[in-house]
Parts: structure tokens; sequence; C-alpha cells
């Protein structure tokens, strides 16, 4: 594991969600698939953890490159197929720790835009055949890979910690490109709820089906790690036979997104 | 290429969106949903000092391509780099969700996505974020039913989050002028640094994103000069075809080979590019 970067929550808390069960083995080391039980179904818990030995050097530290999102992709399409025939269907815990997508010359060149639309098709495919598609944020949520690693789930949980973050771009990057200091973005963060890197601001957009506070994020305990599977639990059951993204849309969080729906479906037949 | 040739082209690239969405529909269908009057303009431009756009730089409209019923949906490069704010991504995850209904009702409308964007609007980030995840959740689920046509023609091509919803469309057509990558060149070189992407060398850039390199790799499906008609064409070809699987998004184990042996100390070209992403979806080459 990579010495300069905090150890993985992604692969703590899998270990401690699944029991400390053996992940299964053909996959690479940076996504770690664990089937284990969440209560009394059977799941398929999926993280992209830090491998300081990666081949691809921009992908060391849990970012999600080529490799990560086709893997991605077939960790969640081999349950959609061992299901296929199956009235019940697997449950699927994204355990999202992910700093942002690989940047990269050789990403760029082999497509990696495309190996995170396949990761993203085969989550939302699995959720629109039925399997329950649960996220949890334990740290980082960034960008195209979280697009590609937990987006597309009916339900999102984040933990109510310091450390866990969702945004599109790292502070020094947004800096540049929307021509402002670092000081700068900080600063709007403060009173733009979107532009906000921490958890409480997601919030109050509204994505979040739980916002849960443990005790120790970075090495969860018993406790903890009850509290996590009790609130999953909860999310399983609201999801029903809901499987759109539709109870993301918060008329308080994000008033526009619901707005504009409203006007265009009244717009939509023309008649 | 002949100059009377060029003179009697009538350009794509240089038109703004709307006069694109005018040029697509077939004459007098027309009808635009949330126009500039509706007044739907960012609600977050406005509190960080900046101007805003009363369509949000998103164009709706509704009409027959062919005699096909289509839903347009056109980002404006013009306005914020064709970046994805709340409004404008609500107004294209709307306009699939509704279509979505509509298919499922036994009365389809084919979506068209004329992709110039830079991705997320970074001063609404979060809500760009989300809004391109339902985005990309409706392009999955509408699959099923009718084709998702993408289109990048330029001049800003197309990357960030909406770089993979380009990857999610049944049909992606591309211009030489146009560009497909999941991170645009300033971000990988303040990222990365300059050895590795340096965002001035825009004859590199475009050997390994520009439209041509995407079409020889089989991330595009089709390639058209900047021509209005050429264009058009196309994108009347794709929405009256079948519904069919991706093999795009399908190829993972030959991906995952492929990968798994690569030299990555190798510095990256298009020449190689094109070695390595050569023959990997099932069904490539049919109909290109």
């Amino acid at each position: 594991m990579s010495t300069n970067h905090y150890p993985s929550r992604g692969a703590a808390w899998l270990a401690a969600l699944t029991d400390n069960t053996p992940h299964v083995d053909h996959f690479p080391a940076s996504v770690r698939v664990v089937d284990a039980p969440l209560g009394d179904i059977a799941a398929r818990y999926i993280a992209v953890v830090p491998d300081a030995d990666n081949a691809y050097p921009r992908t060391r530290d849990g970012e999600v490159g080529l490799v990560e999102g086709w893997a991605l992709a077939q960790a969640v399409r081999d349950v959609l197929d061992a299901d296929a025939e199956q009235a019940e269907k697997r449950a699927i815990v994204a355990v999202i720790d992910v700093p942002s997508q690989a940047y990269g010359r050789t990403e760029e060149a082999l497509g990696i835009h495309q190996a995170l639309a396949a990761a993203v098709e085969a989550y939302a495919t699995a959720r629109a055949a039925g399997h329950p598609v649960l996220g949890l944020i334990v740290g980082k949520a960034m960008s195209g890979a979280f697009l590609a690693h937990g987006y597309q789930a009916n339900r999102l949980i984040a933990l109510d910690d310091d450390r866990v973050q969702v945004h599109a771009m790292g502070k020094q990057a947004a800096a540049r490109i929307t021509q402002r200091t670092v000081e700068g973005v900080e600063q709007l963060a403060q009173t733009i709820t979107p532009m906000a890197y921490d958890i409480a601001s997601f919030d109050r957009l509204g994505l979040l089906f739980a916002r849960l506070s443990v005790a120790n994020a970075d090495t969860p305990g018993e406790t903890d790690v009850a509290a996590a599977r009790e609130t999953l639990m909860q999310a399983l059951a609201d999801i029903g036979d809901d499987d759109s993204l539709a109870a993301r849309l918060d008329a308080k969080g994000r008033a526009a997104s619901v707005t504009v729906r409203e006007r265009l479906r009244a717009q939509w037949a023309g008649d | 290429m002949e100059s009377a040739e060029l003179l009697q082209r009538e350009s794509f690239v240089e038109k703004n969106a709307r006069q694109r969405v005018q040029h697509l529909l077939d004459a007098g269908t027309l009808r635009e949903l949330l126009d500039p009057f509706e007044r739907l303009s960012s609600p977050w431009l406005g509190l960080q000092d900046i101007v805003t756009q009363a369509d949000d730089g998103v164009v709706l409209a509704r009409g027959t391509i062919d005699g096909v019923a289509v839903v347009v949906a056109a980002i404006e490069p013009a306005f914020q780099g064709g970046s994805m704010g709340e409004v404008g991504g609500a107004k294209i995850a709307g306009a699939l969700e509704l279509a979505l209904e509509d298919a499922r009702a036994g009365t389809p409308v084919v979506p068209v996505l004329l992709l110039e964007t830079g991705g997320v609007r970074l001063q609404e980030a979060n809500c760009g974020l989300a809004a391109i995840a339902e985005i990309h959740a409706a392009i999955v689920a509408l699959r099923e039913y009718v084709p998702v046509i993408g289109v990048i023609s330029g001049p800003v091509g197309c990357f960030g989050g909406m770089s993979i919803a380009a990857g999610l469309c049944s049909t992606l057509i591309a211009t030489r002028e146009a560009r497909l990558g999941l991170n645009g060149p300033q971000v990988i070189e303040q990222e990365a640094g300059v050895d590795e992407y340096d965002s001035r060398d825009r004859p590199m850039i475009w050997s390994l994103t520009g439209g041509a390199q995407r079409h020889a790799t089989d991330l595009v499906d089709r390639l058209c000069d900047d021509d209005t008609a050429q264009i058009r064409a196309a994108i009347a070809q794709a929405v009256a075809a079948p519904v069919a699987d991706l093999p795009r998004t399908q190829a993972i184990d030959a991906h995952l080979a492929r990968l798994r042996g690569l030299d990555t100390s190798r510095r990256a070209d298009a020449d190689w590019a094109r070695e390595m992403l050569a023959d990997m979806n099932p069904a490539a080459g049919d109909g290109r």
C-alpha cells in the first residue's frame, strides 16, 4: 500500500462489512470484490483500493483508471449474468473511496472514458434489472471516479466525517480551470452549496439517503459496522420497486432540477 | 480538397446550438422546449457575479428528422465552454426521462445529443455531477427501446462526465475538428505535469483524442466532414437504425486481457493506441 497516502478506507470498510471474507481472486489488486451477505440477502461488495505496485503509474493511489473501469464493469456484469434467471437478485454494495479518475496520457490514448462508460452501464443495467445497488461513501467520491463507481446506485449513504468529500474536481485544478485562486475557490465553496467539498453541504442537495455518524471512520469498530449495516438495510427496504434515481430529486436541495422537469413535462406533448 | 468544394460546404462547427437544431430538424417541425423566454437560467452563476444565459446553454427541441420523431438536445459551445450546470443538466436529463416514458408507452422519440461540452460546470460542481449521473442512467435505460445518438462536432469537444455519456450512445458521430476524452488537457497537465501532457501541444492532443483517431480506434462510429448536410445525413441514418447492443461497452474481457500485458512505460502515441485498440469490439467494422 502506498506510503504517501492515508490507509485505504475503502479497503478497511470492505473488510469490516464482510467480516474479512476473502475477496474473489480473479480481479486486479486495485479492484477488490467480496461476496458476503447483507443481513438476510446475498450481496457483492466492491471497492477500488490503492495498489502501490499498479503497473499504471497514474493509478496507484486508488484512482479509477483503464483497468479499474473495465474491472468494475466485470464485477457487476458477473452478478448480472449469474442472477439472470433468479427472481431474487443479489444486492451490490459499492464501497466508495476514490480520490479521482486517472489523469494520464496512456489513459486518454486508450479511451479511459469508454472504460468508465462500461462501468456506468454495468451498474445502471444492474439497477434496472432489479439488483438493489447501494453506494456507501467512506472517503472521497470524486468526479469521474464516482460516476463510474457508485453514482448509479439506487441509494447513497455517506459517513458523516471531515475526510468524506464529494466533488467534480480537486481544488487546484478547479482553480486553474475557473481562473481563480485556490483561496477563491475555498471561499466560494462556503456560500455556494454545490461548490462545497464537505459532506454536509452535499447532503443539503438532497442526494443522500442518509448521513451516518461513526466513532472511527478510518478503522471502523463493531458498533460502527453494525450501524452501517443497519443503514444499508434501511436503504435496501426503502428501494422497494423503484429502479430509478428519482428519489434524489429533492425540491429544496435542487429546486431548479425539479422546476425544470415540471415545466418540461408541461410542454413535452405540446397539446 | 478543392477550394470550390470547401466554399460550397456549410460548416456545422461554426453554427451555434440553436442554428444546429434548426438545420437538423425537418422543415416546419421544430418546437423548442423551455426556450429562452422561459427564463430558466442558472441559480448559481449570478451568486458568483457571472452572467447567466436564459436557456443556460442548452437548446431542447422536438421535431422529426426524415420523418422520425426526435428530441434534440444541443449544448451551446459559446456559453461557459458548454459546461453542464444544474439547469442545463436537468433540461437534458429531464428530456431523456420523458423520452423514456414515451418509449415505454409505445410512442418512441429518439434522442439526439449534440455534445459540445467541457463536462461539469465547476461553478455548480455537485449539481452538474448529479445531473450527469442522471443523464447516464437515462441513456442506458433508453437504449432498450430506442437508439440514442451522440454528435461531437467541435469546436469544444466532449470531456468529463459527458465523455462517458458519449461512450454510452448507440451511435457516436464526430468530425476531425472534434475531440473526445475524459480529462481536458489543462486538467491532466495540472494533475500529472507538463511532461505527461502538454496542454499547448495541439498536434499531440488531436493525434490522441481527435475525431479521426477516435474513429480509427472504434470509439467513434461515424466520421464526418465539417459539413452540415453530411452530418445531418449521418444522424438521419442513425435515428432510423434498429435497437442493438452496444459493442463498445461489451468487450470487457478483451480490454482487460490487452491492458494486462501492456507496456505501461511506453509513451503513448497514436499508432500504438490504434494497435492496442484494434479489433476490440465484437461487431466493429459492421456498417462503418
